[in-house]
This record gives C-alpha cells, sequence and structure tokens, in this order.
C-alpha cells in the first residue's frame, strides 16, 4: 500500500479510501448460513478442519441474512424454495454477493425436470459461478477468492 | 442481467405463507384465537438439516403441534429416472440421499440385478460391504458433527470431519468422485479397487477406533450433553413400529430389526457383527448406538479387507449383454466393442415385471421398486427413503417437549431433506 513500507517506522500508511474499503470488505465476508442440498456438504467441509474457510475471513456464518455480507447457493434450487432464496437475498443489507455453487445453483445441473430452477440467476444476481457436481473444497475456495478480486476491483463511483 | 421483480406485495407473499383459515383443523382452535403461538421454524434455519419447515404450535415453549412442510428440495428424481436406460439412472440416485451415495447406489443396483436376476461375484460383494460400512461411518460422521453443533457442542464437528475427509479420500481414490461416486453399479462395481487404496483403509482401520473413543470423550459422559440429550424425543417402540420407522431411530427404542441381519444381502450374513439396541428410546440412546455402529462397521470392514486380500476374481459380472466389458479387451475383441457400444449408447431390455429391494442405509430402510416395460427404461421407480418416513412421526415424538428439545429431535433421527424430498 504506497509508501507505507518507507513510513511504516513513523506508524503512518497512506492509501485510498477504495483500497481500504474493499480490503476490509474481502476480509471479513461473513456468509449466509444456509444450505439446499449436496453441495451444502461439501460447503460444510470446507468450513471444516481441512480446508478452514476461517483463513479467509470467512468462519463466522450468520444465520440470519440481516448479518450476511455472502449468499453461497449450495444446492438445486426447486421451484418452492425460490421465493425463500428471493426474500433471502432481499433481507441482506448492501453490500451484499451472490455465489452459486455447483452445476444445479448455475444452470439447473442434470434436472433439466418440472421441478428445478433452471439457474438461481433467474431469480437473483450472480457474481461467481462453481462449476461441479458437487464442487471441491478447493473449487469453492477458488470461487470464493474470484469474487474477493471482483470485489477488490470495484470502484467509488460503482459503490452508489 | 434481468432480475425477476420484487415479489414482496403482501398477497404474494400470502400465496406461499399460506393463510391461518387454511390451517384450520390441523393446529388446535387455541392456535386459531390466538391463545396458542404459530411459529414458523424453517426453511431457512441452520438446525433443520437442510430446508425442512415446521409449523410449531407453542404454550409458552411447550410443543403442541408440529406440522412438518417438505417438499422444498423436491427434484422430480423418480420422473427423471423414468426418462433413461437403467444404466443412466444411477448417478440421479447418487443426489438422493446426499450423505451416503453408496447406499442410494446400492438400493438401486440391487433391484436392477433382482429385476433382470443377475448374479455378482464375490469379490464384487466385498468391495460393496467396504463401501457401504465406509458410507456408513462418514454419513454418521457428518451426523455426529450437526447434532453437536445442534445442541451447542461446536468443537465435535471439527474432528468428525477430519476423519469424514479420510473416508471421502478413499471414495475418490474408488471412484474419482469425493461424495457422488456412482460407483455401486448393476453387476458390481465401476472397477477393481487401485493398489494404494489397500494400504490407506487399514491405516484407516487402525486410526479410527481411537478418533470414536475422542468423540465419545467429549459427548458420552458430559453432563450438559446427558441434560440436553436423556428422556428426550423418546419413541415408544409402538410408536415407532406403526410409523414404519427403521435404522437407528427404532434400533434406539429398542426393536431389533437391521436388514442386514434380517435381510442379508451382499453376503452379510457371512460377516460377524452385532446390532446395537437402545433401552430408552430418546435422543442419548439414539446417539450411543450410532457410535456403537462405528465400531461393529470397523468390525465388518477388518473382515471385508482381509477377505479382499484373499478373494480374487472379477469384480463385476461378466454376463456382457449387462455390464460392460473390460476396458483392457477393448483393444482386442470385437465383441467387446459390440457390447460397450449397445451398453452404452441403448441400454438394455428388462422384462415387464416389478421388483422391490430394501437395503439398511445408516438412516434405515432405503427400498427400490421398480416396474420395467420390457424395453430399456423402467415405466415407474419408486424410493421408499427412510427420511420421509421419519419425518412424518415428528408430529407424534416431540408433542409435549420444549422448543429447544425439537432441534435434539430433529438431529437424533438423523434426517435428510434430499432422501425425504427427492
Amino acid at each position: 500500500m504506497g509508501v507505507s513500507s518507507k513510513l511504516g517506522n513513523l506508524g503512518i500508511v497512506t492509501t485510498t479510501v477504495e483500497q481500504a474499503v474493499n480490503h476490509a470488505r474481502t476480509g471479513a465476508m461473513w456468509p449466509l448460513l444456509f444450505g439446499l442440498a449436496c453441495c451444502a456438504i461439501e460447503y460444510m467441509s470446507s468450513q471444516a478442519s481441512s480446508y478452514d474457510l476461517s483463513r479467509f475471513g470467512m468462519e463466522l456464518n450468520r444465520a440470519t441474512p440481516r448479518q450476511a455480507d455472502l449468499l453461497i447457493v449450495s444446492g438445486r434450487l426447486t421451484r418452492k424454495m425460490a421465493p425463500v432464496i428471493r426474500q433471502l437475498y432481499d433481507q441482506m443489507a448492501e453490500p451484499k454477493w451472490v455465489i452459486s455453487m455447483g452445476d444445479c445453483a448455475s444452470c439447473g445441473g442434470v434436472y433439466n425436470n418440472y421441478a428445478i430452477v433452471q439457474g438461481v440467476d433467474e431469480i437473483i444476481p450472480v457474481d461467481v459461478y462453481i462449476a461441479g457436481c458437487p464442487p471441491r473444497p478447493e473449487q469453492l475456495l477458488h470461487g470464493i477468492l474470484t469474487l474477493h478480486e471482483k470485489v477488490k476491483s470495484e470502484r467509488i463511483a460503482d459503490w452508489a | 442481467m434481468a432480475v425477476a421483480e420484487h415479489p414482496q406485495s403482501i398477497e404474494e407473499q400470502r400465496r406461499w405463507e399460506g393463510d391461518l383459515d387454511q390451517l384450520r383443523g390441523l393446529v388446535s382452535e387455541r392456535a386459531i384465537t390466538g391463545e396458542t403461538m404459530l411459529l414458523n421454524m424453517g426453511p431457512h434455519h441452520p438446525s433443520t438439516h437442510g430446508v425442512l419447515r415446521l409449523l410449531l404450535e407453542l404454550d409458552g415453549e411447550q410443543i403442541v403441534s408440529c406440522l412438518p412442510d417438505i417438499g422444498f428440495l423436491h427434484t422430480g428424481i423418480e420422473k427423471s429416472i423414468e426418462d433413461k436406460s437403467y444404466e443412466k439412472a444411477l448417478p440421479l440416485t447418487d443426489r438422493m440421499d446426499y450423505l451416503s451415495p453408496m447406499s442410494n447406489n446400492m438400493a438401486y443396483a440391487a433391484a436392477v440385478e433382482k429385476l433382470l436376476d443377475l448374479d455378482v461375484p464375490e469379490r464384487g460383494q466385498i468391495i460393496r460391504v467396504v463401501c457401504l460400512e465406509l458410507a456408513r461411518c462418514a454419513s454418521h460422521l457428518v451426523w455426529l458433527g450437526t447434532h453437536a453443533i445442534d445442541m451447542g457442542a461446536m468443537s465435535v464437528l471439527l474432528y468428525a470431519f477430519r476423519e469424514r475427509e479420510r473416508i471421502l479420500g478413499m471414495f475418490e481414490m474408488l471412484s474419482g468422485q469425493r461424495m457422488m461416486s456412482s460407483y455401486i453399479r448393476p453387476g458390481g462395481v465401476w472397477r477393481d479397487v487401485p493398489d494404494d487404496f489397500l494400504p490407506t483403509i487399514k491405516q484407516f482401520l487402525n486410526d479410527f477406533p481411537y478418533k470414536v473413543d475422542d468423540y465419545e470423550a467429549l459427548l458420552t459422559k458430559n453432563p450438559i450433553w446427558k441434560d440436553r440429550a436423556q428422556g428426550v424425543g423418546v419413541i415408544e417402540p409402538d410408536v415407532a413400529l406403526a410409523y414404519g420407522m427403521t435404522g437407528p431411530a427404532l434400533r434406539g427404542s429398542g426393536v431389533n430389526w437391521d436388514l442386514r441381519k434380517a435381510q442379508p444381502y451382499s453376503g452379510y450374513e457371512t460377516y460377524d457383527f452385532n446390532v446395537p439396541l437402545g433401552e430408552h428410546g430418546d435422543v442419548y440412546d439414539r446417539y450411543l448406538i450410532r457410535i456403537q455402529e462405528f465400531r461393529e462397521s470397523m468390525k465388518i470392514l477388518n473382515q471385508a479387507v482381509a477377505r479382499l486380500e484373499t478373494v480374487s476374481g472379477p469384480f463385476r459380472s461378466r454376463n456382457n449383454k449387462y455390464c460392460p466389458p473390460l476396458r483392457s479387451e477393448l483393444g482386442q475383441s470385437m465383441e467387446a466393442v459390440i457390447h460397450h457400444f449397445k451398453l452404452w449408447t441403448y441400454g438394455y431390455d428388462a422384462p415387464d415385471d416389478e421388483v422391490y429391494n430394501a437395503i439398511e442405509s445408516p438412516r434405515g430402510e432405503i427400498g427400490c421398486y421398480i416396474h420395467g416395460t420390457g424395453a430399456n427404461k423402467p415405466r415407474r421407480v419408486h424410493f421408499k427413503t427412510p427420511s420421509f418416513i421419519h419425518i412424518s412421526a415428528l408430529p407424534v415424538v416431540s408433542k409435549g417437549y420444549l422448543l429447544a428439545d425439537m432441534v435434539a429431535i430433529i438431529g437424533s433421527v438423523d434426517i435428510v431433506l434430499g432422501d425425504c424430498d427427492r
């Protein structure tokens, strides 16, 4: 960050508001404690000991959408569940992001039938899509880091 | 990207939340007048183990009645299978009970074998037993971690998932996928176990009993755990039988019914193991039973791994009308190429007949009913799943207990919504 290394001894860091805010947003992005189907189990694996999402400031899942920044749609979205997920998304406070985890959430996956919404992006806007049925925890981590890159590239003009 | 309109008008919300008048007859009159409180639990709730919605009627903290609302994960798997040939339908069955896909594969594959009158070679049966018992451990580990986290013991999940990763690693070694393995197929298994599988599973069998001791040290004598679990969610044996409950939820009430003993399949009758039974039928007994099932599974696995080393032979049926030929034959035999092509394009015809086959999954009896048509696609496939039955018993099991106990009860009957809704 700028000339911070030279001024380190003085306890002064120079940066831009954009960088500071985006650093904070990516450093502690709290996901909604929410799972739909099989992908939710891989999501739990990512939370647990071997993959440990807390390395990315995400160990704290919030069960209420009011306190969550990130909605990870993990699993197949049925027509009966669709209004629920839309309401959850609407209840989340800005700024908020959505990761569509797995094939079913991204495009309906193997279920091209009467019951499944063919992609969660028919209902809510999605930032990052992750392929896989279910995606490995490494793939989820990659998706989260991709989202971090996206958030870090946001400009003040976009925040309005 | 175009986003759907905000569906937040009062009328639109009522449409899926339902009206109080619709509940008349389902909840008591006291709820209609407002004397008792109606509380909506789920479908977004951390402790309903998925997308189960419960409408609870509460008198203070006491549960007066409970209305489960299912179908939030209805995927149309049974209908989709009608559209596919028998072999190609197998990956769909993985995704029903997503905590133990191997059991679903086994229920479906065994039903197809029954329909086709197809025999499985001995080595194939042994590999199946290894997979099924590993799946039982993996499923019980998820149950243990989430059940404990529901009841306030946060750290158990981290221990349980540590061991689960090792089992998933073994599944990946066998099938190339961690969870949705599609490894057990009609006629046997997809391929033989790889060379490094046996040392890995032996190492696991060596370590795992001590890990189970660790879980027990965290929970079994923990006074908070006992307070939350003992005397809660008691299921009387006759109630359990009347509702058709199976698996640990039934054995917790002391009823000795395990399909591995009662209707042995895949050579389970040749293994030496016990069926743990409970006495009180409460949440604590069901916990103890699953912990003991870890140890019984270890017993079976030890015997099966020993047999795997001595028994050689084909790992799937060599009847190439129904099972694909070995990969190595494809370069040499024209007949193998023809069979391979026929199997992966058209499939095979199954008789116009109906079969039902049930196996013991980690949750209970999972049964598969297939009605063939004489052609390469089934007329109807139905799965009888334990989670559906256990959810239907929730109202009678939870009556009179406190709201906080509901979470313990849901966890202890171990439901998976994918299994219930399919």
